[in-house]
């Protein structure tokens, strides 16, 4: 230090004010450099900034169409939507979900469940997407929770529609049912360039009709521009862009025949396909038993998903489609026209039937002992002859069934307007070599051939198929693609789109061949294997018994009460009516339900009769307790 | 008659008698401004920054009234009294949001740190007053300890908001006094060395902000959420800004303390960057006069009180100004005269009210 013994007051003053001079300097240079930093944001950076603030502030809001109704050939309602409330959470603007998943649960219920769900559909999630913490709130919870938003800051109330197909399990199959969009369905909607108009949605057609015609029930999302603020609420709305609703599909199903068709099930499995010949339009179409697609609509449980997917009777699969069964003697009327066609036989030709046929050492039995005796064509298909089929089988040989049996579809998916149908088998050698990969399996052997004839063997058709063939026999030979929907209907712009009968092919058929085959399929229902279920018909109807082996007894007598359950022959059965002028054709099949005769024609016979003469019956079509005389 | 309509005029004149004119019509057009602000951001809050003021005017015309010889004596009871009250925060304060800065009396709580801000630079203007003969090293050091101790006791709390604006208040009066370019030289180079020590000794939630500070981004939602959302404020207002009331960060909330510590953020959105200058340039003037005041004070301790409120004046506006437009670290400092809040417009006006006094007894030593 300066030693500063004498002061000197002018000189300190002077000092003094020489550093407040500086400190004034500092003052200004400070201030210019903030104002520098001004510039820098608010001159140079403000075009950036500018876009920040609007995209903080603007967001832009999908807005998610009606989807569409499903709606039956009279104007039932299958599926339509109701509109709820939802608790939703936008994951993206909550720092601890679970702190705030606590808080709620004090507002609203919230189950373990729901925290289950919400987890999974957040790792299942698209980014920025709001997910559903509780779905259907009651009207006092949404009350509660609007009171208290304020300390929910990214969690919102939405009303949303959902779906809803007020018959429960009815036509379950063929509606199919819709879930929350997941991987693979943003991989349609890529595929399909859709995304854009999907932004905003969360369900997704998963099966049947919701699948197949997804695109067309969406419709086109609407958008808005939404002002929020920094909790990610909504303040207002600049612009809105509407959606246009997606389409209606009206079908050709019959909601009431479906509704008796599944009735007459009662608590049977199996399947029954019922269609209008003169456009392939699906009557019916049943699978027993069937699932409430409602369960999945809003992501199903995990109980109710383990139920229906571990249980014995697998109702989530669709047997009129996928199951492919040996269509048994209902197979025999398609062969005999084979006959007829190929000039194989005349109608009058008959064998003598010893009640067996011997080929290469082998014995094939026919089910009734000691035989028919002398037996035509028509005796044969009223009787069911099967030592006639064996023969006429052993006559023609695999490769002349086959190519006559491939153009009615047998073997081959029949373009029905569901996603995930089966081909079934249609037994020939070549389809042998493709099947089997050892040489001694891919030969086709001579026998093999004698019980294709009777629909047994390596014969495997779906349902459809059978019902398919069965139409084509009563439309005179043409074989149309089997469709459910009847038309699409642009609720917007009023504009349907009808969906055209769509003929695959016209086989040429001789009439002449063709009556001698609906007479004989008369004659099954008026003094044959169905004369019994179609006692006192007001209506001429054609049909054919059929039963299908699920297990081959080695020598012994197949007796229906002996074998287990599951292991009893399908029964099945096939029919048109009436049998001139055809309105409806059917295949009916009822899983380990023994003779045809028995289960499956008395549901034909209620399908018809509501069909034809509007009669609807009291229950399950009853089980002739009778054993069948022969099939 | 005349006799009547005298009295109001002499009454009148006795009032404005210790108002320095030009200080405070600058601060009336600031605070005009300020109101205009507060009445977009938070309306509802205007009737009582309103009342807020007319108290803080209030204090500043009783601080005009005390001679500055008068305020000498305040000097040492306050410090020491101010001291009293931090040592007893330290042991027997209130937490609250982590920090221990209340001490609660029982009928109400009170923020001792607060008192420091005017203590301090009071008692070392008066401690420099009483050493004026003599300045050595051993009075630079008591100076030293005088400072630090407190500013110490506040960064420990911690609130590092007010220890830097009660250090910055001590440091002035000290540079002000007079100490040596070289011992400064020396100081700012061994600050700067030994901010890697101070580093250690901060808090984590301290240097996350200035971590935070450096990088934004990295926790957009979180530590981040404030400076980002403030400088989409700041740079989206523009030239011209959105025009009052037309502010989408501010009323959309996404300004955190749009009222009080950020109310900056809310002039620069509305206001734009003509706004903004419109401030630095009242808070220039302001600043100049009080530095005026400051440089023709009579007494070394009224110079150096002078220059060192005028100083924390800038230090409050740059520290706040700084924080909002990114470029600072947060701290709770509110922008002077503006930022909704009666406890800092009081002592803001206090100060006032102290260089007002300090300029109408200019003269009277040297008469």
């Amino acid at each position: 230090m300066r030693p500063a013994e004498f002061r000197n007051p002018a000189q300190e003053l002077e000092r003094f004010q020489r550093r407040l001079a500086l400190v004034g300097a500092f003052v200004l240079v400070a201030f210019f450099l903030l104002f520098l930093r001004f510039f820098w944001l608010q001159v140079v950076q403000h075009e950036s900034y500018r876009t920040r603030a609007e995209d903080n502030r603007i967001a832009l809001v999908p807005v998610v169409p009606n989807r569409g109704l499903i709606i039956d050939r009279n104007g039932a309602v299958l599926a339509n939507n109701y509109s709820a409330y939802t608790l939703e959470i936008m994951p993206d603007k909550v720092a601890d979900l679970d702190a705030l998943i606590d808080e709620l649960s004090g507002v609203v219920d919230i189950q373990p469940r729901h925290r289950k769900r919400f987890r999974k559909l957040l790792e299942e999630s698209r980014n920025f997407e709001s997910l559903p913490i509780r779905s259907r709130l009651s009207d006092e919870e949404v009350a509660r929770f609007i009171a208290q938003r304020f300390r929910f800051p990214g969690v919102e109330v939405k009303a949303r529609l959902f779906r809803h197909y007020p018959n429960g399990a009815l036509a379950a199959h063929a509606l199919g049912y819709i879930g929350r969009v997941n991987d693979r369905d943003l991989a349609t909607i890529e595929k399909n360039d859709a995304e854009d108009n999907y932004r905003g949605t969360e369900h997704f057609g998963k099966a049947g009709l919701e699948q197949k015609y997804e695109f067309a029930l969406h419709g086109q999302s609407g958008f808005e521009q939404v002002e929020v603020d920094a909790g990610g609420h909504a303040v207002r709305v600049l612009e809105r862009t509407p959606p246009a609703a997606g389409s209606n599909l009206v079908l050709t199903l019959d909601l009431k025949l479906q509704q008796v068709a599944e009735k007459a099930f009662g608590s049977r499995r199996g399947a029954l396909v019922a269609i209008e010949p003169s456009t392939g339009g699906i009557l019916a179409l049943v699978s027993m038993p069937a699932y409430d697609p409602n369960l999945f609509v809003d992501g199903i449980n995990p109980q109710d998903w383990e139920a229906l997917n571990s249980s014995a009777d697998k109702p989530l699969v669709n047997r009129a489609l996928n199951g492919a069964y040996p269509p048994g003697s209902t197979f025999k009327p398609f062969m005999a026209l084979a006959a007829l066609e190929t000039g194989r036989r005349t109608p009058q030709q008959a064998i003598s039937d010893p009640g067996f046929f011997t080929f290469g050492g082998h014995t094939f039995r026919d089910d009734k002992a000691g035989g028919h005796g002398l037996v035509d064509m028509y005796k044969s298909i009223v009787q069911s002859c099967d030592t006639y089929y064996y023969m006429l089988a052993n006559d023609m040989g695999i490769d002349a069934i086959a190519a006559f049996m491939g153009p009615l579809g047998f073997g081959s998916r029949t373009g029905i307007d569901i996603e995930g149908e089966s081909e079934g088998v249609l037994p020939s050698p070549a389809w042998k070599r493709k099947r089997f990969r050892k040489p001694e399996q891919q030969k086709w052997y001579a026998g093999e051939t004698i019980s294709i004839g009777i629909g047994q063997g390596y014969n495997a058709y779906t349902p459809i198929q059978l019902a398919q063939a069965t139409a084509a026999i009563a439309s005179g030979g043409v074989l149309y693609r089997p469709h459910l929907v009847k038309y699409v209907e642009n609720i917007v712009t009023g504009e349907r789109t009808p969906v055209e009968p769509q003929p695959l092919r016209v086989l040429p058929f001789k009439p002449a061949n063709l009556a001698v085959i609906r007479q004989a399929m008369v004659g099954v229902n008026r003094e044959g294997t169905g004369a019994r279920a179609f006692a006192g018909a007001e209506y001429v109807a054609a049909g054919k018994t059929g039963t299908a082996q699920v297990f081959s007894l080695k020598g012994g007598k197949y007796e229906h009460g002996r074998v287990h359950e599951r292991l009893r022959d399908h029964a099945l059965f096939i029919a048109f009516a009436p049998a001139e002028e055809p309105r409806i054709a059917l295949a009916v099949l009822v899983e380990n339900g023994g003779f045809g005769a028995q289960s499956a024609a008395p549901i034909a016979r209620q399908v018809l009769d509501y069909y034809l003469l509007g009669k609807v019956p009291g229950g399950a079509a009853a089980e002739d307790e009778e054993t069948g005389e022969d099939d | 008659m005349t006799e009547l309509a005298l009295r109001p005029r002499e009454w009148w004149r006795r009032l404005a008698a210790p108002i320095d004119a030009p200080l405070l019509l600058l601060l009336l057009l600031l605070i005009a401004f300020a109101l205009l602000v507060l009445s977009s951001a938070s309306p509802e809050r205007l009737a009582s920054q309103v009342f807020n003021l007319a108290v803080a005017l209030l204090a500043m015309r009783l601080a005009a009234q005390l001679p500055p010889q008068r305020l000498m004596y305040f000097a040492l009871p306050l410090y020491l009294g101010g001291l009293l009250l931090l040592l007893a925060v330290a042991f027997f304060g209130d937490v609250s949001k982590g920090a221990r800065r209340w001490l609660n009396l029982g009928f109400m709580r009170i923020q001792p740190s607060e008192v420091m801000k005017i203590a301090m630079p009071l008692m070392l203007a008066w401690y420099f007053q009483k050493h004026e003969a003599l300045l050595r090293l051993r009075d630079w050091l008591a100076a030293a300890c005088i400072l630090l101790v407190p500013v110490a006791l506040i960064a420990r709390q911690p609130d590092l908001g007010t220890a830097v604006l009660v250090l910055a208040a001590g440091c002035f009066v000290i540079f002000l006094a007079g100490l040596s370019w070289k011992v400064l030289a020396l100081l700012f180079f061994g600050g700067l060395a030994s901010l890697p020590l101070a580093w250690g000794f901060l808090h984590d939630y301290q240097r996350q902000r200035i971590l935070t500070l450096l990088n934004p981004e990295a926790d957009p939602l979180g530590r981040g959420f404030h400076i980002i959302q403030s400088t989409i404020a700041v740079g989206s207002g523009g030239v011209l800004g959105k025009g009052w009331g037309n502010g989408t960060q501010t009323h959309l909330e996404f300004l955190p303390e749009r009222h009080t510590d950020f109310i900056f953020a809310v002039v620069s959105e509305e206001f734009g960057l003509l706004g903004n200058s419109l401030l630095l340039v009242l808070y220039a003037l302001i600043i100049g006069r009080c530095l005026m005041i400051a440089a023709n004070a009579p007494t070394l301790f009224s110079r150096l009180l002078a220059g060192s409120i005028a100083l924390i004046f800038f230090t409050y506006a740059f520290v706040n100004m700084g924080m909002v437009s990114g470029i600072l670290p947060v701290v709770g400092v509110p922008l002077p005269f503006v930022s909704y809040g009666g406890t800092a417009l009081v002592t803001l006006f206090i100060g006032v009210g102290i260089l007002m006094s300090i300029h109408k007894h200019r003269m009277l030593v040297q008469k």
